[in-house]
């Protein structure tokens, strides 16, 4: 727990939070691609060097610039666009909160790290991570390629103009 | 021994400091000359810039501040300086401010990973490739926070097509340094510039000089230039249709801010171009070993430099179909084959065969892309009538 350790969790809740409160959405998503890259250096801060830049590299390069365009693409950026309403079921929210934080914290609380305090903390080296992706789990690598670009031949197709004469 | 003096001088600073204060000097000794020495860079880069392209354009360029005009970034600072700041009333006040100050911070972080001599890097992180393109990805974010908060249509246009070039070449870009990465065997990029040092005969054992090398180098080089917004693939700020771009409503410092961002995005690629494949701070040749790495790392920057300024003088701007053409039919296939190419490069035992295996893949796609590109897109020969 270090003073790094604070600032970062610090960022990382402001901006989740500030992604939830802030009126205008473009806001919104640009508060969740600070909170993003707050968990990405918490993860670099870990020590988990692979996961840390991959979260910069997907959630803060990709998915954030993904939601920026979705919002504008559909119009939703307008600053005159009527505020959003409190959510309808306040109750149902908070109850969905607590049933998340509940199993995680189950889940946390039963590992084997936290049990036995005098384990020395895995090291997960990329050549590590990149020899067990190419050797043990080569075929599940292999289906997700598949299926992503399955996914991106869809939506090239689905994107495609439609010819207008069918002859 | 000047090759090691920055490191030694260092130390040497280092042993007169008190033991609390050590860790936070060290830090400050580390980033303190990179964010001098770059900024110095852009000034010279900009004199240097305008020159050369008043020499392509048949011009002076400046010539009127200092001898021979080499003053001319300090007049181009105080002017930027003490220019009225105008921020448009519809602007989103607080993401525009921020906009330029996100864009710079990410300019100056990737040179953590960059090795600008021996023993000289910030940061030897284990996966320093990664962190840099890591890092690379938020720039897209800043600059599309510049052009949606300045609530202008240009701007926002600019920002658009800023990202989606971004977004698409980043594809080769990335594809084409996995070939040095899958040959290195690391991320590290220490580890790559020790993978290229030492010489067979008078030749070094650079990247760039293997079939797959020489295409990758190229294919990044390229797709470098679309990711610094450098010209000609300049679309983003395309003066003669958006004006500016994405900083369009921005004055005085803060345009600054954006020009110096941008310059330092191209050398920190730069750098990394070195770095992967012209043998980062390695010399050469082998009787040249004596002159000091960072010389070496420097003189291969300012060389890649005066080749975009040249490029700039050069080639004319793409249109925005010819650019997304250009990246995903022939950049995408060309960068997927470079991979293979390395791969058998590196199955296949040394000698001939390697080499003629690994350059014929990379020929016979060049060609059949550039074929294909050319019929498909009906590219022929121009032909010119002229009245009689």
């Amino acid at each position: 727990m270090s003073a790094t350790f604070f600032i970062l969790a610090a960022v990382t809740l402001i901006g989740a939070c500030a992604a939830m409160m802030l009126r205008g959405l473009v806001h919104c998503a640009l508060a969740l691609a600070v909170a993003f890259a707050g968990l990405g250096t918490l993860y670099l801060n870990l020590g988990a060097q692979f996961l840390g830049l991959a979260q910069l590299l997907v959630y803060v390069g990709a998915i954030a610039v993904l939601i920026v365009f979705v919002i504008l693409l559909t119009r939703g950026g307008d600053s005159d666009s009527p505020a959003l309403s409190p959510t309808a079921l306040p109750i149902a929210g908070v109850l969905v909160a607590t049933a998340i934080f509940a199993i995680l914290a189950w889940a946390i609380f039963h590992t084997v790290a936290i049990h036995s305090p005098g384990l020395p903390a895995p090291q997960a080296t990329i050549r590590q991570l990149g020899t067990s992706l190419m050797e043990g789990y080569v075929l599940p690598l292999e289906v997700i390629g598949l299926m992503l670009t399955a996914a991106l031949i869809g939506a090239v197709i689905v994107a495609m103009k439609e010819k207008q004469d069918p002859r | 021994m000047p090759d090691q003096m920055f490191v030694l001088l260092k130390h040497w600073i280092l042993g007169y400091s008190p033991a609390v204060i050590q860790p936070a000097v060290s830090i400050l000794l580390t980033i303190i000359p990179i964010l001098l020495v770059f900024p110095v860079l852009f000034a010279l880069t900009t004199v240097l810039e305008r020159k050369g392209l008043g020499r392509i354009q048949n011009r002076y360029g400046p010539n009127r501040v200092g001898f021979y005009g080499i003053l001319q970034p300090m007049a181009d600072a105080l002017k930027s300086l003490t220019k009225e700041d105008i921020v448009p009333a519809s602007a989103d006040h607080t993401v525009h401010f921020l906009a330029p100050l996100v864009l710079l911070a990410v300019a100056f972080l990737p040179y953590a990973v960059l090795p600008i001599g021996r023993n000289m890097i910030a940061a030897n992180l284990d996966a320093g490739v990664l962190f840099f393109f890591a890092i690379g990805a938020i720039s897209e974010l800043s600059v599309f926070m510049a052009g949606w908060s300045s609530r202008n249509k240009y701007s926002l246009l600019g920002a658009m097509r800023a990202v989606a070039q971004m977004i698409s070449y980043e594809v080769p870009l990335l594809l084409s340094s996995i070939a040095v990465i899958m040959a290195a065997g690391s991320l590290s990029t220490v580890e790559i510039v020790e993978k290229q040092a030492g010489f067979s005969g008078i030749f070094p054992h650079w990247y760039v000089l293997t079939p797959w090398g020489f295409a990758g180098f190229v294919l990044f080089m390229i797709a470098a230039t679309a990711e610094t917004n450098r010209s000609p693939f300049d679309l983003p700020e395309g003066e003669s249709e958006i004006i500016a771009g994405y900083y369009i409503e921005y004055s005085g410092f803060k345009f600054a801010l954006f020009f110096l961002g941008e310059y330092l995005g191209m050398f920190a690629i730069s750098g990394l171009g070195i770095t992967l494949f012209l043998g980062g701070w390695s010399a050469p040749l082998p009787f040249l070993t004596w002159i000091p790495s960072w010389i070496w790392f420097f003189a291969k920057l300012v060389g890649l430099i005066i080749g975009f300024i040249w490029v700039r003088g050069t080639l004319p701007r793409l249109r925005m179909d010819q650019l997304m053409n250009f990246a995903w039919k022939f950049m995408l296939p060309m960068a997927l084959v470079v991979v293979v190419s390395a791969g058998a490069w590196r199955f296949l035992p040394q000698g001939l065969t390697r080499w003629l295996v690994s350059t014929a893949f990379i020929a016979v796609a060049y060609t059949l892309l550039a074929r294909g590109v050319e019929t498909r897109n009906k590219i022929a020969k121009r032909t010119y009538r002229f009245a009689e």
